[in-house]
C-alpha cells in the first residue's frame, strides 16, 4: 500500500459511553450508547453508516452482527476480530475499507463489560485482563504461563521491566512517573475512575502485585464502549468536525511474536511497530504535540517511548525522571485523560478519542496548550502492537 | 526427581500432539524440547514447522536442563482465593543450548530474595495434575556467582 493512501481515511467523530468499574450493564447497552454518541459527534445519522469494525476479544464484548442488528444498520463492509496489530487493529482495517472504496463512513468500536464480568466471577474466576472464564485446562499462549502461577500478563511484563531495570538501571521512581502523571491528568478529567492525586510516597509504599509492579502500575477493568467514525477524506463536507487525518499507520512486526523468546527482553514487538511508523511520513518524533500511549501496565508506556524514538533504547528511565517531560505542560504531554491507569482499562480504545479531542481543542482544563496539530497513538503490549500518527490541518 | 505440588495458583495445560512430550518428559527426568532435525534449530513452543528452514522434520530432543535466569518477578498477589499467600518467583530462564531458547517457569529451592538475573539454575520436575512441570533450582557447583546473559 502506498504510504500516502493512509490519508484517504480520516476520523470524523468519536464517542464514549458511560465508563465504570461495575456498571451492571450489558455490553450491547454500552455499545449502543457509545456508537450513537460517535455517530452524532460526526454529524451523521445511523443511515449514513455503511461499514462496521469491532474488536471482539471475548464473550464480554459486542461484535458487528449484534451491533448492526441493534442499530438497524445497512452496510457494505463489516469485520470483527480478536487477533491483530494491537486492539486497535479494527481501526486500521476500517481505514483500509475506506481507502479501497468499500465503505464511506465506518463505525469502529469496542464495547466490553469486563468490569462487571470479572466482579461477578470473582478472584480466579476469569482470566486476568479479559472477560473470559478461567478454563479447566489452558491453551494458547497462557498455556505456557498458567501452569507456573503466572495467570496475568502483569507477571510477564513485570519480568520485562525487571530486565530493563537490570540492564539500564531504570528505577521504580522513574517508571512510576507514568502512573503519577497519569493521575495528575486524571484530576482534570471528570470521567476518570481515579481522580485523587497520587504521591511518589504512596506509589512506592503500595502493595506489590508482581515485582516491580505495584498496584498503581496496573490498570483497572471497566465496562465501557468507545467508538470512532472513520470516513473517506473526500466525503467529509458538511460534517461537524475538522477531520483528523491518518498521517501514518504501523502494524509492523518483524521479530518473533513470543512472550519468552523475543530477542530483546528489555522491549517487546512494539519496537518494530514504533520504528516503522516513521518510514511512512516526513514527520519526526519532535513534531509530535501530544502522545496517547497504551499504559495497561506502566512499563508498556515506557517501552513505547523508546520504541517510538522519543528517547533511545534504555533511556526511558532518565526521560521520565521527575515526570515533567510528559506532564501536560511538558515537551511531550502524555495520556492527558489519565491513561488507563487512572481513567480505566479500555484496551487502547480511549487513546484515539482523547487524541482527537486534544487536536480539536476541547479538553478544557487538561487541554494541551499551543494548538496541537500532531498526535501519536500507540497501543498494544506483549506480542502485538500498532501505532498511528494523527494530524489536523 | 520430583517434588510435591505447592500452594501456587496453577492451571494445567491442555495437552496436544505437539506439546505432550514437553509436559510428560519430566516423568523420566527429561526436559524434552522441540527441535528441527534438518537444521538443528531448537523450537519452543513446539511447532509443526521449523521457523528457520521450514522443514517439517521436527520432533523432541532432550536438553541438559542447565539454564540461566534471564529475568524474574516475585509474585505477591493472590490470584485465586484457593491459592496460598506466600510470594513465589516466576522467571524466564535461558537454556544453555541456545541464547534464544527460553522457558517461563518458577525458581524453587531458594528464598525468593535470593534469585538473581544471571544465576545458574538446573531443572527439577514437579508433578502437577497429569503433567510434570519443569521448574528450576539454583545449580549445584555454582562457583563464581552470576554472569550476564545475552
Amino acid at each position: 500500500m502506498n504510504p500516502s493512501d493512509a490519508h484517504a481515511a480520516c476520523i470524523t467523530g468519536v464517542g464514549v459511553s458511560e465508563v465504570g468499574r461495575n456498571l451492571g450493564r450489558e455490553p450491547i447497552s454500552l455499545a449502543a450508547e457509545g456508537c450513537l454518541r460517535a455517530i452524532a459527534d460526526a454529524g451523521l445519522t445511523p443511515d449514513d453508516i455503511d461499514g462496521i469494525a469491532a474488536f471482539v476479544p471475548d464473550q464480554g464484548s459486542v461484535g458487528p452482527n449484534e451491533l448492526q442488528e441493534a442499530l438497524g444498520l445497512e452496510v457494505d463492509w463489516y469485520q470483527g476480530f480478536l487477533e491483530g496489530p494491537s486492539q486497535l487493529g479494527a481501526i486500521w482495517s476500517a481505514c483500509m475499507a475506506v481507502a479501497t472504496g468499500q465503505a464511506t463512513h465506518v463505525l469502529a468500536f469496542h464495547s466490553s463489560s469486563e468490569g462487571t464480568v470479572r466482579a461477578r466471577l470473582g478472584k480466579g474466576g476469569s482470566l486476568p485482563g479479559t472477560a473470559r472464564e478461567t478454563p479447566q485446562r489452558v491453551t494458547g499462549e497462557r498455556g505456557w504461563w498458567m501452569p507456573f502461577g503466572a495467570p496475568s500478563a502483569a507477571n510477564i511484563i513485570a519480568m520485562y521491566a525487571q530486565r530493563h531495570f537490570h540492564e539500564f538501571g531504570t528505577t521504580r521512581e522513574q517508571m512510576g512517573q507514568i502512573a503519577l502523571i497519569a493521575r495528575e491528568n486524571a484530576t482534570m478529567n471528570p470521567l476518570a475512575i481515579y481522580r485523587t492525586p497520587l504521591t511518589m510516597e504512596e506509589y512506592l509504599s503500595s502493595r506489590m502485585i508482581s515485582e516491580p509492579f505495584c498496584l498503581y502500575d496496573c490498570d483497572v477493568p471497566t465496562d465501557f464502549c468507545a467508538a470512532v467514525i472513520i470516513s473517506r477524506t473526500d466525503s467529509v463536507y458538511g460534517l461537524r468536525r475538522t477531520p483528523v487525518t491518518f498521517e501514518a499507520i504501523s502494524s509492523t512486526r518483524r521479530s518473533r511474536p513470543s512472550w519468552e523468546g523475543f530477542d530483546d527482553l528489555t522491549t517487546m514487538p512494539l519496537r518494530d511497530a514504533g520504528a516503522a511508523l516513521w518510514q511512512r511520513t516526513s514527520l519526526r518524533p519532535s513534531d509530535v504535540d501530544v502522545a496517547q500511549i497504551y499504559d495497561g501496565f506502566s512499563y508498556i508506556a515506557l517501552a513505547w517511548l523508546e520504541a517510538l524514538g522519543f528517547c533511545g533504547r534504555g533511556e526511558g528511565g532518565p526521560f521520565l525522571e521527575g515526570g515533567r517531560r510528559i506532564a501536560l505542560d511538558g515537551e511531550l504531554p502524555m495520556n492527558t485523560q489519565g491513561g488507563q491507569l487512572s481513567a480505566g482499562r479500555m484496551h487502547g480504545w480511549g487513546l484515539i478519542p482523547e487524541a482527537c479531542r486534544q487536536l480539536w481543542g476541547e479538553c478544557e482544563s487538561r487541554q494541551v496548550a499551543g494548538d496541537p496539530r500532531v498526535a501519536v497513538v500507540a497501543s498494544g503490549g506483549g506480542i502485538v502492537a500498532g501505532a498511528a500518527l494523527l494530524t489536523v490541518d | 526427581m520430583t517434588v510435591e505440588v505447592d500452594q501456587i495458583y496453577r492451571i494445567p495445560p491442555l495437552l496436544t500432539d505437539l506439546n505432550r512430550e514437553f509436559w510428560i518428559g519430566g516423568e523420566v527426568g527429561e526436559l524434552r524440547i522441540w527441535r528441527c532435525r534438518t537444521c538443528d534449530e531448537w523450537l519452543h513452543p513446539p511447532s509443526p514447522v521449523c521457523r528457520k528452514c521450514h522443514s517439517t522434520d521436527v520432533g523432541f530432543d532432550v536438553a541438559s536442563g542447565r539454564a540461566t535466569v534471564s529475568t524474574f518477578s516475585i509474585n505477591h498477589y493472590q490470584w485465586s482465593a484457593q491459592a496460598g499467600r506466600d510470594p513465589y518467583v516466576i522467571a524466564i530462564v535461558e537454556l544453555e543450548e541456545d541464547p534464544g531458547l527460553r522457558l517461563i517457569t518458577n525458581i524453587v529451592g531458594c528464598g525468593v530474595g535470593e534469585v538473581r538475573i544471571g544465576q545458574r539454575v538446573q531443572v527439577i520436575f514437579r508433578s502437577f495434575d497429569d503433567v510434570w512441570l519443569p521448574l528450576f533450582e539454583p545449580a549445584s557447583n555454582e562457583t563464581d556467582g552470576t554472569h550476564d546473559v545475552q
